[in-house]
């Protein structure tokens, strides 16, 4: 590890290792519990009718045969629901006139996308519960869909005929109103006056999470306290919102999520699965579970991206900026999920990324459709930002002839330049972009690479190589709460940790961030031991149920180290504080006289001195403690972040592209990242890799295809691309560390870096290896089909304007010649 | 229902089954196998990989009756007691897992890849668990761990990050 700086006064001798998982014991064994595991007695389970239709009423609901179906306990359609059922809540409204369709559980009469639960069977096996399901009789009448993101902005169809609009909420930012940079428009009229204007639509195509653990609830209503456990990301949030909508006390909820296999954002929901078998038991005061089939989990589970972004980039001649104008269409699907329109706004302070620019506008309208509701997907905002501002980095650098790292170094923050306020109002603490470079360069083999490059090209070799760029930033750690507070999110950023002494000197911590692969069991000991000065094996982790981790706030924005780890160092150092009068008591000397280091109370300039776990157990047994001490070391502590923080790192690609097939082949990815210091160094490569495939798969594979009447195409894996191991290379994963100035431990988050930083790095290094065909885009994800028509139309030197949903909306009269030759990205079907 | 009579992880069981119920179902709902696991319903992520008469098969894609007669193994008895299979030992000595969903099959594949051909290629590796998915790795210590099983640079000692261990497997760089 290269930390340039030690936060932390204690002798580091977990932090920093490369401790092997506490986690994996069981998980290789087979010893697991996925929800899906359990069985109560008398569990029933469910199963359920789903519209194959985007947009159409529901005119009627025959349940007769279903209900008479063998071992068939119960049949609810949308009209047997109660206040009870409670609603699925949206917990951020963008704008104060944000418009939200109502979303019950279930749909009385009509249904808004293909998926949409109608009927809920429950019987005595989940088998019967299926079959059941397919005698429940629908009648539909069909309505048009609103399913192209453009047309549904413009109105045309309404997803909602009943609101009036698809458009949802209008959220800008401008940095001259805000006071934190310049007028955008007039940055704009002066470079096309004298500078340069480089205007660039992208596609984010709609993605799935795709977690492993299809999603699954169960629920127990035997008992005072109501449990469910669900295969969630989100326990304490899923608690919160059962109690807000229906009714039933928060204290009677108990929510355990335990082992979730993956979440990606995608188990960052409260769904309409879990409220109706909360529903449902309460109906029947039995158990029930639901476990969904992975068809069912691709079409409604919410999905991710989905955004024409339109940018505009104003610099000077000689490569400097001078303003970057965004606005973005974000498909919502159509509901407004949990966080749904909010996931834009996270990257809305991210598009000026590491650069200087002294003006920025950002505009993002939200839009309903007949598709599946959409939210958060690893990055959340962030991947959407840094892919637009990544290519349109490189569109400028062929624009002025310039090569595209040094005109990224011309305009990004130096290093003796931080702390650096940026034109988004953020302020970003630490950062090293040069060094990051200059390893990620010296590593991939940056110059030799460039010189096979034009090698190939001089040759004529049907196998050319590209190269392609990622300097990226994020934000990261959700967040301050006042932040969220002016943003109208609806609840804070805090996290919550605890710590217990035990008599016999082991330490449980109980941290109110829930994981689902994260290895917090493991970090956390790290973290844990190394304060308290106890063996690593001594501490446990406990989380993810509701009953024992009372406070929380989950896991989600790459959050858990930075806020949870934080939390976690504020109540073990309570511990410290607390044992502190009674050791002095023990050991006969003056508080002031006591030191702690490395497990141990000491006396100053004595050899006297008592462990940890010794106070400990004097402290249970209580016999001798100071007066009016209590007999407890246990410790709280609850950590709402100051800032957010900023890992930063510099990706770098190859991609090799044969030209006469459009077949693309990865040759190298290299990545050099600062997440500042590191806990454990393992975990740490483990989150870059998994971050670099999903990123990589937006760039190459992943789509989710809808056809002309609104259904998912891509509904099950032979469709959808979730990349295997032979579509894949080993990555080159380095560090560079400028420890983050806002936490203790001086971390920074890990857990989406990789996604938001890889796709445009391989989409730069695919257009790189075929520009001199005259290619200008491609559309993700960047098929062999698209990648070969892009190379034909380049060959064929056509200037034939794009067609389709891929044809930028600029006003022609400023639409550079540049446009053409992109892609075909329309929507639907065939592609 | 049929009865069926089979050996599961080294124990004789015997069951009367729906003659549509898969073998992963009949694992995990009458054995209480939970350790295979379900993660699609078109044999595509090779979750449910478990050992068929000593080769892997996806227990999605078996039906139960077709089991009568054989030997299973799970990953719940690939362990020998408490000392664990080499790829066991090498998928949590590489961090070859993160949510641990895929692990079982993962594992399961790796095992039965190695019988093949126990000295792969990084290429052969990749191709020899195409047939399994991961959402959380991006496969690079997975490749990596089946890499150490094979240069029996794990112990099989049940003991985490044994010295042997750890002292072999390569660092990763930070
Ligand atoms: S469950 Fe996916 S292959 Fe068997
Ligand atoms: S470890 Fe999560 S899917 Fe492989």
């Amino acid at each position: 590890m290269t930390a340039t700086q030690e936060t932390s006064t204690e002798p580091a001798r977990e932090i920093g290792r490369d401790r092997r998982r506490k986690e994996d014991q069981r998980l290789i064994t087979g010893r697991t519990r996925w929800t899906d595991n359990i069985t109560l007695p008398g569990m029933l389970h469910m199963a359920m009718v789903r519209s194959p239709f985007a947009h159409a009423t529901i005119t009627a609901i025959d349940t007769t045969e279903a209900a008479a179906a063998p071992n068939v306990v119960a049949v609810y359609t949308g009209k047997d629901l109660d206040e009870s059922a409670g609603v699925l809540i949206n917990a951020w409204p963008i704008t104060p006139d944000q418009v939200t369709p109502a979303h019950p559980p279930l749909p009385t009469d009509r249904v808004s996308f293909a998926g949409e639960v109608v009927a809920v069977v429950v019987a005595r096996s989940a088998a019967e519960a299926r079959d059941a399901a397919e005698l429940v009789d629908v009648d539909y009448e069909e309505l048009p869909a609103a399913l192209d993101l453009k047309e549904a902005a413009a109105d045309t169809v309404l997803a909602h005929p009943d609101l009036g609009t698809n458009k949802s909420a209008l959220w800008v930012f401008d940095s001259q109103e805000a006071g934190t940079g310049g007028d955008v428009e007039e940055a704009i009229a002066k470079a096309r006056e004298s500078g340069v204007v480089v205007e660039r639509e992208f596609r984010q195509q709609r993605l799935i999470p795709a977690f492993m653990e299809p999603r699954s609830v169960v629920v127990d209503p035997t008992g005072e306290q109501m449990t469910m456990w669900s295969a969630t990301q989100i326990p304490h949030i899923v608690r919160f919102a059962l109690a807000a909508t229906t009714g039933v006390p928060e204290s009677k909820i108990r929510v355990i999520a335990p082992d979730v296999g993956g979440g990606f954002g995608g188990k960052l929901q409260v769904t309409p699965e879990e409220w109706m078998a909360w529903w449902v038991a309460r109906q029947l005061m039995k158990p029930v579970k639901y476990t969904e089939t992975r068809s069912e989990s691709l079409m409604a589970a919410h999905h991710g991206r989905d955004q024409w972004q339109k940018i505009t980039l104003a610099a000077e001649k000689d490569g400097t900026v001078t303003g970057l104008k965004v606005e973005l269409l974000a498909d919502l699907g159509s509901h407004v999920a949990i966080v749904g329109g909010g996931v834009p706004v996270l990257g809305a302070f991210m598009f000026n990324s590491i650069y200087k620019f002294p003006a920025y506008h950002f505009a993002c309208q939200t839009v309903l459709t007949n598709k599946a509701w959409t939210d958060a997907y690893r990055g959340a905002g962030r991947p959407e930002a840094t892919f637009a501002i990544e290519r349109i980095m490189d569109e400028l650098a062929l624009e002025l002839g310039r090569e595209p790292l040094e005109l990224r170094e011309q305009n990004w923050i130096r290093h003796d330049e931080f702390p650096f306020t940026t034109v988004a109002g953020l302020e970003y603490d630490s950062g090293n972009y040069e060094e990051a470079t200059r390893k990620a360069k010296e590593s991939f083999g940056y110059d030799a690479l460039r010189a096979e490059q034009q090698q190939r090209r001089e040759s004529g070799d049907p196998v050319q190589l590209g190269i392609g760029i990622s300097t990226f930033t994020e934000m990261c750690g959700l967040a301050p709460s006042r932040v969220l507070g002016s943003l109208d999110y609806g609840a804070g950023g805090w996290e919550h940790a605890s710590v217990r002494m035990l008599a016999t000197g082991k330490v449980e911590i109980v941290t109110g961030a829930s994981a689902h692969g994260q290895g917090h069991e493991t970090a956390f000991s790290q973290i844990v031991a190394d304060r308290l000065g106890v063996p690593f094996e001594d501490v446990e982790v406990l989380h993810g149920d509701t009953q024992i981790a009372s406070k929380g706030l989950d896991t989600y924005g790459s959050r858990s180290l930075v806020v949870g780890g934080e939390a976690l160092v504020k109540a073990t150092d309570k511990v410290i504080e607390k044992a502190k009068p009674i050791a002095a008591h023990l050991l006969e000397a003056d508080v002031s006289d006591i030191e702690f280091s490395a497990g141990r109370f000491s006396v100053k300039g004595t050899d006297q001195g008592l462990a940890m776990a010794e106070v400990a157990l004097a402290t249970f047994a209580a016999h001798n403690l100071p007066d009016g001490v209590e007999p407890s070391l246990d410790s709280d502590a609850t950590y709402d972040p100051i800032n957010f923080n900023y890992p930063h790192g510099t990706h770098l690609c190859a991609m090799e592209v044969d030209t006469e097939t459009g077949q693309v082949k990865m040759r190298k990815y290299t990545c050099v990242d600062d997440i500042g210091n590191v806990i454990n160094p393992l975990i740490v490569a483990g989150q870059m890799h998994g971050g670099l495939a999903q990123g990589i798969a937006q760039a190459l594979f992943e789509e989710a295809v809808y056809d002309d009447a609104g259904t998912l195409v891509s509904a099950s894996f032979v469709d959808y691309l979730v990349p295997t191991a032979a579509d894949l290379i080993s990555f080159d994963v380095g560090h560079n560390s400028t420890p983050s100035l806002t936490n203790t431990l001086g971390t920074k988050g890990v857990g989406e870096a990789g996604t938001i930083a890889s796709t445009p790095a391989v989409v730069n290094a695919v257009l790189d290896a075929i520009r001199q065909f005259g290619v200008t885009d491609i559309t993700m994800p960047c098929t062999p089909e698209r990648v070969w028509r892009a190379i034909q139309d380049g060959t064929a030197g056509a200037k034939d304007p794009t067609t389709g949903a891929a044809a930028a909306h600029f006003d022609p009269a400023t639409d550079g010649a540049g446009q053409s030759n992109i892609a075909d990205g329309t929507e639907g079907a065939g592609q | 229902m049929t009865k069926i009579q089979l050996t599961v992880d080294g124990a004789k069981v015997s069951d009367d089954v729906e003659p549509r119920m898969l073998l992963v179902q009949y694992l995990r709902e009458k054995l209480g196998k939970t350790g295979t696991v379900i993660g699609c319903d078109t044999s595509n992520c090779g979750a449910c990989t478990v050992h068929l008469d000593g080769r892997s098969v996806k227990s999605c894609n078996v039906l139960a009756v077709q089991a009568d007669g054989s030997e299973v193994t799970t990953i719940e008895g690939l362990a020998e007691g408490s000392v664990l299979h080499p790829v066991q030992e090498a998928f949590r000595e590489c961090h070859a897992l993160q949510c641990g969903f895929c692990t079982p099959g993962m594992i399961m594949q790796s095992v039965d890849l190695l019988k093949d051909n126990p000295d792969p290629s990084e290429e052969e590796i990749r191709v020899g668990i195409e047939g399994n998915l991961c959402r959380c790795t991006g496969y690079h210590n997975i490749v990596r761990a089946v890499q150490t099983a094979a240069a029996g640079k794990v112990s099989g000692d049940a003991e985490a990050g044994s010295p042997a261990a750890t002292a072999e497997t390569e660092k990763v760089e930070v």
